[in-house]
């Protein structure tokens, strides 16, 4: 009996377990960082324990939405939608300084257009030469590892297979999570320490859940900047990839 | 009051991805094109003149710093609905290409960085 009614509090206020679930995750994080003497490492421990726990989830339900996948926990999925994400990351931009968005302004453009450019073009030679000649195949597999949402976007407009919209989707969520990992521990050796360079990795790098993610582990306050350039990058790229990118493709293959 | 915060914060959604939205449209492309970056764009001018105009009231601006201290428990509650099973079984083709993007773009950071003329403050 006593089970049943834990069941039904986990069932009937889905989101109300997720804010205790992630408060507990982000307890046993802080609690670890201190331990190691690593304060500032706090929320990304936290990050990478969700991570692990969306790994063994997703193992576990065979599902492709992580803890979310178990009935209990299924107000992951509302919390950490895009709804709540979007709706809290316009909220930081409330502070942010209107002149260091005009010196920003120049090379988080320049950035926006190179990243895009840069992560299509990466993307594609490897998949030509891991053996992928079709230029359809390239080009989706090249707009994947731009973001995990541009590759669908380009292989749907392109009528690429599923499989290989399979594979962008992976290579473009091997960039997020990579990106939520790594930020913190090479932030000093990039600069990424002021508005401006936060803006430029923003544009860079372009995947905002990686973006905001890596962000709020370095610097909570870099994040609007980052964030900012991030969401036009899936925008671009949606836009470049199955037209110019394609196009540009065709010519050599 | 608290409440007069999360509605500014809720305004500047709606009317960012309303123009994300229009831009898709107008584009031929679906979904929402750059919407949270122009309601991000729409939160700081308004806070910006609102500013120099006396400013919102300390209840006001609770409102948005509580959204804003929920971001990262919310960043947190993202990272576990990601389907990270399929980002190591995509195969090493999924790794390699994602991989060498990310590290490459990171290290191209403080070149394009440069360009700032000077530092910003934070």
């Amino acid at each position: 009996m006593i089970s049943e009614i834990i069941s039904t509090l986990f069932t009937k206020y889905p989101l109300v377990g997720a804010f205790g679930a992630v408060a507990l995750i982000m307890l046993v994080s802080y609690w670890f960082a201190n331990v190691i003497g690593q304060k500032r490492m706090g929320s990304a421990i936290a990050i990478v324990v969700a991570l692990i726990l969306a790994f063994i989830a997703g193992k576990f339900t065979g599902g492709s939405k992580g803890i979310s996948d178990i009935t209990y926990f299924s107000g992951f999925a509302l919390l950490g939608g895009s709804m709540f994400r979007d709706f809290a990351i316009i909220s930081t931009a409330f502070g942010a300084k209107l002149e260091n968005l005009k010196k920003a302004g120049l090379p988080g453009s320049v950035a926006l257009l190179l990243g895009v450019v840069f992560s299509f073009i990466v993307g594609s030679l490897i998949a030509y030469a891991m053996g992928y000649h079709d230029p359809v195949d390239v080009a989706t597999i090249g707009a994947g590892t731009v973001t995990f949402i541009v590759g669908p976007v380009t292989g749907t407009a392109l009528g690429a297979s599923s499989e290989i919209i399979a594979l962008s989707i992976a290579a473009g969520v091997v960039k997020s999570v990579l990106t939520m990992i790594i930020t913190p521990f090479i932030a000093k050796a990039i600069k990424l320490d002021n508005p401006t360079t936060a803006m430029v990795y923003g544009g860079l790098i372009g995947t905002t859940s990686g973006v905001a993610g890596g962000l709020a582990a370095t610097d909570p306050k870099l994040v609007p900047y980052g964030a900012m350039t991030a969401t036009f990058y899936t925008g671009l790229g949606s836009l470049l990839c199955p037209s110019i990118g394609y196009m540009f493709l065709k010519l050599f293959l | 009051m608290e409440i007069y915060g999360l509605g500014i914060v809720a305004f500047c959604m709606y009317v960012g991805s309303f123009i994300g939205y229009f831009i898709g449209k107008t584009l031929g492309i679906s979904g929402n094109v750059g919407g949270v970056g122009f309601a991000m764009l729409i939160l700081i001018l308004l806070s910006n003149y609102v500013e120099k105009n006396g400013g919102w009231s300390e209840r006001t601006k609770n409102g948005i710093y509580l959204l804003s201290a929920l971001y990262i428990p919310i960043v947190v509650a993202m990272a576990g609905i990601q389907n990270v099973v399929a980002a190591f079984s995509g195969g090493s083709i999924a790794f390699v290409a994602g991989g060498v993007a990310t590290i490459g773009s990171m290290f191209l950071v403080p070149v394009i960085g440069k360009l700032g003329s000077e530092k910003t403050e934070k």
